[in-house]
């Protein structure tokens, strides 16, 4: 807990540097003078970003809670209109219309302990922004914190933005059905642990999104969870394929705490075990034990 | 950003908060964990080399899935600090399922917690001074203390710091690392309170000609086959505790039975030798180990440090109660009082009272952890809780004035409830929810219970009061179940052409000094528990004589002492055998069935791991 407070500046350049070298689709175009963002954005960052308006910070939290008050300069993108146009080119669209021009820097945050943040970043870099990246807390510990916000609905002129799909950080069911064959690609569903014990895709490992953050943080330091990979027996050096109940929120938030552990080859199973169980895909179930009575709820 | 321990909210700030004491956890012991966790996985270490070294660290195979653990967090004497609550909280969410259970022996578990993630429970656990070391296997298990121990207005002296003392001097004592089988203390604070007769070694405090003592009994134990401990000598000056407490340790390790799993406990020790010549044993090994002792080694019990720093409330012996603790409460009375007449006791420090927590078998949320935590800070003097053996928190030191808000801060997330020290709370192990022992769902028999008590309002009834209800999945009696009013033990009984899960009912258990054990009834299906409780409450109704509460009505029945229509046993039975019959599998089949189950039941358990 001590290492995500102190967490210093340099860490995250240096993590900055690392995710520049995963960016495995940017364009050429090194010469520009965008900041390229690290996974995740501090607030001290985030803060001078914002004094020199250089940056797009998209609220993801339902419209009237952004009408409420939001982070300073911060767009609106209510989760529930992405799922709607979760196509790529729908997706593009909303960059144009939240006035996104490539490379620019882009931070993301929620208020659901940033699976719901962790989900918008990645559909940004699955079109092809790849400069996105989560602000390390929600808007509720930010505003607990004392920081800045607005009420002041922040409109920008349209933009004109390129799609370029990363396909290597999306998976399908067929890709996931096919992963199993090869000892190197490894299926971890990011559910709470009884939904996971109660039914799961065969042969996945389970780290639970609540393993991923603590204390206030979305996501705790690459140290913690990479420890935790490692003992699982994961290398960083596999493939690894996310997924969680619906719509890749909860795996969103694991996608990035494993990019942050420095798992280079990270994909998302977006439509995940929903999609799954609709295709009759086989399941591994876990009936012999009562464990849902020992919930306390 | 660490906030531990200055938390300026606090009513109590003036008093600086306890420290736990780093030393029970260590660091260097979640890294071995980890590397026996990879070389185990990588083959490289045998099962059962492997099970004994997790278990001696606190971690129990899961219920027929063994790639998850339970982990046992130890809290020497039932004391827990609202930083280590706050802290389970985490590692619940992170790591088991979001919830933490508290055992019938002051352990608090986490259930279902991936083998991989075992070391980082231990590390986060190292962090705020507790530890999972040596709370499974064959070795000396947490260290019980009564939570009533310094606030118990019939007790001589404080027995906590004893408690803690000999903990300290036996966790990771060489003697304790393979002992034939695992070994239980347990410290009373009077002769009604705690749980001593059914403890290998069980103490009571008592002051002899101005000399601190106790009243030790050795030898009790429950289990498929329980025992009652026996009286060792009259009074045992504090100066020979640690004597005798190594004395029996080495006896049993010399004499125990290594051989036979089912009978190594060290009561089967006692029966087979018969008491008079254990005793005499007992006596001349101490005269040994007071002889032998170097005096560094002795120097390692130390009572001393393990006294609180805090500034408590000085002890008056009162009378004054609130007055609602004598008033009847009903169905319709306000909330808070029912809660209070149920869950408060007064201490024997004036204006000060113990309340408990009311909780479903044992089971808490991380969030309802949280506020708790927050809640013994703001309104304990002590600012720690104590677990106890009914499964929940007895939050010491709550002045009468602060009662509304205490209970007002508590009601917000659902801890207020009432009925923690009647009836209607009744205590289940585990059970099928995550034990390899296990044949019925005790867990959720013991909530069911409760649920459907609160709401028929059998909490507010007073002549129930001191009964109690306890439940285990098996005959193995971690639900504590011979000690019970009523007590029930899992088993699976063909009924006509299908299996069904039951339970074999018992009366008359009892606790403390005079402790006896419940005798046997009958079978009953798990389904019609629930009924014949309800019906057994009925009867006493139509029977009792004037002011005799159930739990004397019950005993009676037990010695064939009853006075109307049921005198014993056997007429108790003919009038419940109609509610415990089940009509045909294909008329009834949910009846056929546990609870919490679809599917048709069968009796699956795996090898224990108690006695690995």
């Amino acid at each position: 807990m001590k290492n995500i407070m102190m967490r210093t500046k340099n860490e995250n350049i240096s993590k900055a540097k690392k995710n520049e070298s995963n960016g495995e689709n940017s364009n050429n175009n090194n010469t520009d003078h965008h900041f390229q963002l690290p996974i995740i954005c501090d607030v001290d960052s985030l803060r001078k970003l914002i004094r020199k308006k250089t940056v797009r910070v998209v609220d993801v939290r339902k419209a009237e809670d952004y009408q409420q008050e939001h982070v300073p300069t911060a767009v609106s993108l209510p989760f529930a209109q992405l799922l709607e146009k979760d196509m790529p080119v729908g997706v593009i669209d909303i960059l144009q219309d939240l006035s996104i021009v490539d490379k620019m820097p882009v931070v993301v945050y929620d208020d659901t302990f940033g699976a719901l943040a962790a989900r918008v970043a990645w559909t940004f870099q699955y079109v092809g922004h790849t400069n996105t990246a989560l602000l390390e807390m929600t808007f509720s510990h930010w505003k607990n914190q004392g920081l800045e916000t607005e009420k002041k609905i922040n409109t920008f002129p349209k933009s004109q933005h390129s799609l370029n799909v990363n396909h290597n950080i999306h998976a399908d069911a067929s890709y996931v059905e096919n992963a199993k064959d090869h000892p190197n690609k490894i299926l971890v569903d990011a559910r709470e642990r009884l939904n996971f014990l109660t039914e799961h895709i065969p042969g996945a490992k389970n780290i639970p999104y609540t393993m991923v953050g603590a204390n206030g943080n979305i996501l705790r330091n690459a140290e913690e969870v990479k420890r935790f990979i490692e003992n699982r027996g994961i290398s960083t050096d596999s493939e690894i394929i996310t997924y969680c109940g619906s719509v890749g929120t909860l795996s969103g938030l694991a996608y990035y705490a494993l990019k942050l552990a420095g798992v280079k080859n990270v994909k998302l199973y977006s439509k995940s075990f929903r999609e799954w169980k609709s295709l009759g895909k086989p399941k591994e179930e876990f009936k012999d034990a009562n464990y849902w009575d020992l919930s306390a709820e | 950003m660490k906030k531990i321990n200055t938390d300026v909210s606090s009513k109590h700030n003036s008093v600086s908060f306890p420290e736990p004491n780093p030393k029970w956890g260590r660091e260097e012991e979640t890294e071995v964990f980890a590397q026996k966790t990879k070389l185990f996985r990588q083959g490289k270490l045998s099962e059962d080399e492997f099970r004994r070294f997790r278990l001696q660290h606190g971690a129990y195979g899961s219920r027929l899935q063994m790639n998850y653990s339970m982990v046992r967090i130890k809290v020497p004497s039932g004391e827990i600090t609202p930083t280590q609550i706050e802290k389970i909280a985490s590692l619940s969410e992170a790591f088991s399922i979001g919830s933490a259970h508290v055992s019938t022996r002051q352990n608090i578990q986490l259930h279902w917690v991936q083998l991989e993630d075992v070391s980082e429970v231990m590390r986060g656990l190292v962090e705020v001074g507790l530890t999972t070391r040596e709370a499974c296997g064959n070795t000396v298990r947490n260290v019980m203390c009564s939570h009533f121990a310094g606030v118990c207005p019939d007790e001589e002296f404080d027995a906590t710091p004893y408690a803690k003392a000999i903990a300290r001097f036996f966790i990771r004592n060489p003697i304790c690392q393979n002992l034939p089988r695992k070994f239980k203390v347990n410290f009373a604070c009077c002769v009604k309170h705690g749980l001593v007769r059914i403890a290998d070694i069980g103490l009571i405090p008592v002051i002899k000609a101005g000399v601190r003592g106790f009243k030790i009994y050795l030898g009790g134990g429950l289990g498929a086959a329980s025992f009652i401990g026996h009286l060792l000598e009259d009074f045992t000056p504090q100066d020979k505790l640690l004597p005798t407490s190594m004395a029996t340790i080495r006896l049993f390790d010399r004499h125990g039975n290594r051989e036979n799993m089912a009978r190594n406990r060290m009561r089967y020790l006692v029966h087979e030798i018969g008491w008079d010549k254990f005793q005499k044993m007992v006596l001349k090994e101490r005269s040994i180990v007071e002889m032998t002792t170097a005096i560094s080694t002795a120097k390692l019990f130390d009572v001393k440090i393990e006294e609180g720093t805090r500034e408590l409330p000085k002890t008056v012996h009162t009378t004054t109660k609130l007055p609602m603790l004598h008033k009847q409460v009903t169905l319709d009375s306000s909330a808070y009082e029912r809660w209070l007449h149920t869950n408060a006791v007064p201490q024997k420090q004036e204006g000060y009272f113990t309340v408990f927590i009311t909780l479903g078998a044992g089971d808490i949320t991380a969030n309802q952890l949280r506020v708790l935590a927050r809640t013994i800070r703001d309104f304990s003097v002590e600012c720690t809780a104590r677990n106890t053996p009914l499964q929940n928190f007895a939050i010491r030191y709550i002045h009468i004035d602060d009662l509304p808000d205490f209970y007002n801060r508590l009601a917000s997330i659902g801890l207020a409830n009432p009925g923690a020290l009647t009836i209607a709370s009744a205590v289940g192990c585990s059970g099928t929810t995550s034990c390899n022992l296990a044949i019925t769902n005790s867990h959720r028999l013991a909530k069911e219970i409760q649920l459907k008590f609160l709401q028929l309002g059998l909490d507010t009834d007073d002549s129930l009061r001191d009964s109690t209800i306890k439940i285990s999945g098996c005959p193995n009696s971690c639900g504590q179940h011979e000690i019970a009013t009523i007590g029930f033990f899992g088993g699976a009984s063909r009924i006509g052409t299908a299996m069904a899960p039951t339970y074999t009912m018992l009366f008359g258990g009892s606790a403390g000094e005079q402790g006896e054990l419940g005798k046997a009834i009958m079978r009953i299906p798990a389904k019609r528990v629930i009924d014949t409780i309800l019906t057994i409450i009925q009867l006493y109704k139509q029977e009792r004589s004037s002011a005799e509460t159930l739990n004397q009505w019950v005993d009676k029945i037990v010695r064939g002492d009853g006075r109307g229509s049921i005198k014993n046993i056997e007429n108790m039975k003919a009038r419940l055998i109609p509610v415990t019959q089940l009509r045909s599998v294909e008329e009834d089949p949910e009846s056929y069935r546990d609870y919490g189950n679809d599917m048709k039941f069968s009796a699956k358990t795996a090898r224990g791991e108690c006695a690995a």
